[in-house]
């Protein structure tokens, strides 16, 4: 069985998770250009090696409040179609390998499931998986 | 043999071809007795036949060869061109560009083409049962050969035969107890290839190689060598039992004509030859992939920032060795950058050169008269602005002839011409490349324009009034107008001028029209040089820095706080005699105030121009000019209000560029 390679990383006390295959690189924040008009998730843009990436805060995405950003705030870079995006998390934390059968499918309704794969169980840890395509919709604005 | 190498050549070189073809076609039109045209036609279409044989698109291959048999009777005079011909063989063309289209994006370059080939053959010979049953007589002989020879391979044939080649028709018996024939079969194939070249075997190669045949089968090969010699040669691979070798006289499958053919194909390999040592005379230059451009373009632009980036360092550091060499690099990389813009331009005639045959077309379709006159083809753009130009050119070109251009009655009865002309005309001027497309039609009916104008919202009577020619004129750009009583289905669907004009102005250009009643139009379009690097001025709001393009600056002034009045809650300043609106730049863009001192009593403000209507940008400082890198915010953020796109400042962060059309509405 091919197991899936996970990035995790933490938004507040909750660990997500996104397929290493959508993600770039992980980078530092640094210097953000606000862009005016802009859905209000849409943090900015920032210069990454020569090439203008719009960068959105994951946490007001999903509405899970707002944090200040530390030491260990780092932007996800990820890559769906032909769009590449930057994600602002809180923490990353570490690669994991996931069996797609530990993957359970979201069910409750009282969860945002538009966004959310399913959620991993690995070794007492719950990590949710993103689901990048709905995640990377086009604001409508 | 793996041909998808040679595909993008043979993509590439097909639409050249299909390209003088189409040139030529037009040129016979107006001078259809020039055997000349017809030949350099025919030398096109002989080319492309051969490498869309040679590509293995037989469809392609087959249907221009029908074509060149037209053409042939026309350039002996066997046939007198008329009009149904030439549409028939512009309808070839067509289809003939489907396929190369089709191949382009992938497919196997088919396309039903029964209909037209069975015109084409109408064509050659009127009473067509005749010719078709020429056709059906050989090819009965060639099936009683088992070998079916199709038109193409016939050609094949035909050609190898002046170059001394010989056709024989080989059976190979294998031995019956033979166990893997197929291997047999694919050694005698090797050999026979060795001997000259296979054109054709009966069952299929596939067939054979799946070992779907008896004991024997055939092949037709063509060779310069001795029947003997192929006798022995073939008879040499082990397990063959019998090898029946006979010469194809051919006799029998010579189509009526043939002594003409043979004659005039020597002639055009002739003259196919001269064409070759002309070519090479004639191409310094290569093809470089569109793609590899691009990246240079990118690659350099990086360079441009880190270019900006070290002249700063260099000035703080106040190192003269340092700045020596910063301006050093900079005057070099000034240079290349005019050299890798140069690159990317491309002489607008890839875009003019579809023009005369859809203009042609256009006309016959509204019965009109026209010639369409090109000046300035050679004229250089960036491929940018080139990709993008074409369909407003085309709006326009339709609307010149359907509205501009008067019916040859109507003409004829105000003392013009009969025939209209449309004259469409590129050339430079400073950083910008401008296109006028004119016609000597009956210009623009001001009157007309207003009450449908009135009648359509689009202005209220009293503005009517105020307007000029000028402005009266652009009314036909406001979206959901058209003058026209009647729709066509050439425009008039009040969609046309409005998309060229929101197109142009995506593209920085600016468009305008000047019109003399009873003397036709002019649809004046300017535009940028180059997309990809800019001229801007730098200027801040609050803690924010942007660019605004030099091309809609009209000039930058310092303005009082107390010379700003407000007009019906609009801030507006005078200057030069004009009421210029102001624009708050931290307004709109909800720039949040950083605590820096407050200047309330002087503003720069950014005088900018969409037209003839002016607008001022207020901001709090100006930062200078600077070359900026245009960089598109990606997939996620389009259509931003007033943002047009991105660029990297030296101290490596991104500054948005401020697209001050949008301010004017």
């Amino acid at each position: 069985m091919e197991m899936l390679k996970i990035v995790a990383f933490k938004l507040g006390d909750e660990e997500y998770g996104l397929d290493i295959d959508q993600v770039q690189s992980i980078e530092r924040i640094e210097h953000i250009t606000r862009v005016p008009n802009a859905p209000s998730y849409v943090k900015g843009v920032i210069n990454l090696r020569g090439k203008v990436n719009p960068i959105i805060d994951l946490r007001s995405k999903l509405n899970l409040g707002v944090a200040q950003y530390t030491e260990n705030t780092r932007v996800i870079i990820v890559k769906y179609e032909d769009i590449e995006l930057g994600l602002i998390v809180d923490q990353t934390s570490d690669v994991i390998d996931i069996d797609p059968k530990a993957i359970e499918i979201i069910s409750s309704d009282n969860f945002n499931a538009d966004y959310f794969r399913g959620i991993a169980k690995v070794d007492g840890r719950l990590v949710i998986l993103i689901k990048l395509a709905e995640l990377m919709q086009t604001p409508t604005n | 043999m793996d041909l998808s190498n040679y595909l993008e050549m043979f993509i590439e070189e097909s639409k050249d071809h299909l390209q003088a073809i189409n040139d030529e076609l037009l040129k016979l039109e107006t001078d259809p007795n020039n055997t000349a045209i017809i030949n350099e036609i025919f030398r096109s279409a002989h080319t492309l036949k051969g490498m869309a044989g040679s590509m293995g698109f037989d469809d392609l291959a087959s249907l221009t060869h029908q074509m060149e048999n037209v053409l042939d009777l026309l350039r002996n005079s066997k046939l007198v061109i008329t009009t149904e011909i030439m549409d028939v063989i512009f309808k070839c063309v067509d289809f003939i560009e489907k396929m190369v289209d089709s191949v382009e994006q992938g497919g196997d370059g088919k396309e039903n083409v029964v209909d037209i080939v069975q015109q084409l053959e109408q064509i050659q010979n009127p009473s067509s049962a005749h010719h078709a049953d020429v056709l059906d007589a050989s090819l009965e002989v060639a099936v009683a050969a088992e070998l079916v020879i199709d038109e193409y391979q016939y050609s094949v044939i035909n050609e190898a035969r002046k170059t001394g080649n010989q056709v024989f028709q080989i059976t190979v018996t294998l031995d019956e107890r033979c166990v893997m024939k197929s291997i047999r079969a694919y050694m005698v194939f090797q050999i026979a290839e060795e001997l000259g070249e296979i054109i054709q075997t009966h069952p299929t190669v596939e067939q054979i190689e799946e070992d779907n045949f008896g004991d024997s089968f055939s092949l037709l090969l063509l060779s310069q060598r001795e029947i003997k010699e192929i006798q022995t040669q073939l008879a040499n691979v082990s397990e063959v039992k019998e090898v029946i070798v006979s010469e194809q006289i051919h006799q029998e499958m010579v189509l009526g004509k043939e002594v003409d053919t043979q004659t005039q194909i020597t002639q055009a390999q002739d003259k196919e030859d001269s064409a070759d040592s002309k070519k090479k005379q004639r191409s310094k230059s290569i093809r470089v992939d569109i793609d590899k451009l691009d990246h240079l373009m990118n690659l350099f632009s990086e360079l441009i920032i880190d270019r900006g980036r070290l002249e700063q360092i260099a000035r703080k550091s106040e190192l003269s060795e340092l700045t020596e060499t910063v301006e050093h690099m900079t005057r070099i990389s000034t240079d290349l950058q005019d050299l890798v813009l140069n690159m990317r331009m491309v002489p607008v005639e890839q875009v003019f050169n579809r023009f005369p045959r859809l203009v042609r077309d256009l006309a016959k379709e509204l019965n009109k008269k026209v010639q369409l006159v090109m000046e300035g083809a050679e004229t250089e753009l960036d491929r940018t602005v080139i990709d993008e130009i074409g369909d407003p050119l085309v709006h326009l070109l339709r609307n010149a002839l359907d509205h501009g251009l008067e019916s040859a009655e109507e003409r004829k009865a105000s003392n013009k011409n009969e025939e209209g002309t449309i004259l469409l005309k590129a050339y430079h001027g400073g950083n910008h490349v401008f296109i006028e497309v004119i016609d000597d039609g009956k210009g623009i009916n001001r009157e007309k324009v207003l009450s449908k104008a009135i009648e359509r919202g689009v202005i209220s009577s009293e503005e009517a009034k105020s307007l000029s020619d000028q402005q009266i004129y652009a009314l036909i750009f406001s979206s959901g107008f058209s003058t026209a009583d009647k729709i066509s289905d050439i425009s008039g669907r009040g969609v046309g001028l409005d998309v060229v004009k929101t197109k142009i102005e995506s593209l920085g250009g600016v468009i305008t029209i000047d019109s003399t009643p009873g003397q036709g139009s002019i649809f004046h379009i300017q535009l940028p040089l180059t997309l990809s690097i800019i001229n801007s001025m730098l200027v801040r709001v609050e803690d924010e820095t942007y660019a605004i393009p030099f091309s809609s600056i009209v000039e930058i002034t310092m303005v009082s706080q107390d010379i700003v009045s407000t007009l019906h809650g609009q801030r507006v300043i005078q200057f030069r005699g004009q009421v210029v609106p102001l624009v708050y730049l931290n307004e709109v863009f909800h720039v949040p105030s950083s605590e820096t001192e407050f200047n309330e009593q002087q503003h720069y403000v950014i005088i900018v121009r969409k037209g003839t209507k002016t607008v001022g940008l207020v901001v709090d400082s100006v930062l200078g000019q600077q070359e900026v890198v245009l960089k598109s915010l990606g997939g996620f953020l389009d259509n931003l209000y007033a943002i047009s796109g991105a660029t990297i400042l030296g101290n490596g962060e991104v500054a948005l560029i401020i697209d001050s059309n949008q301010f004017i509405k």
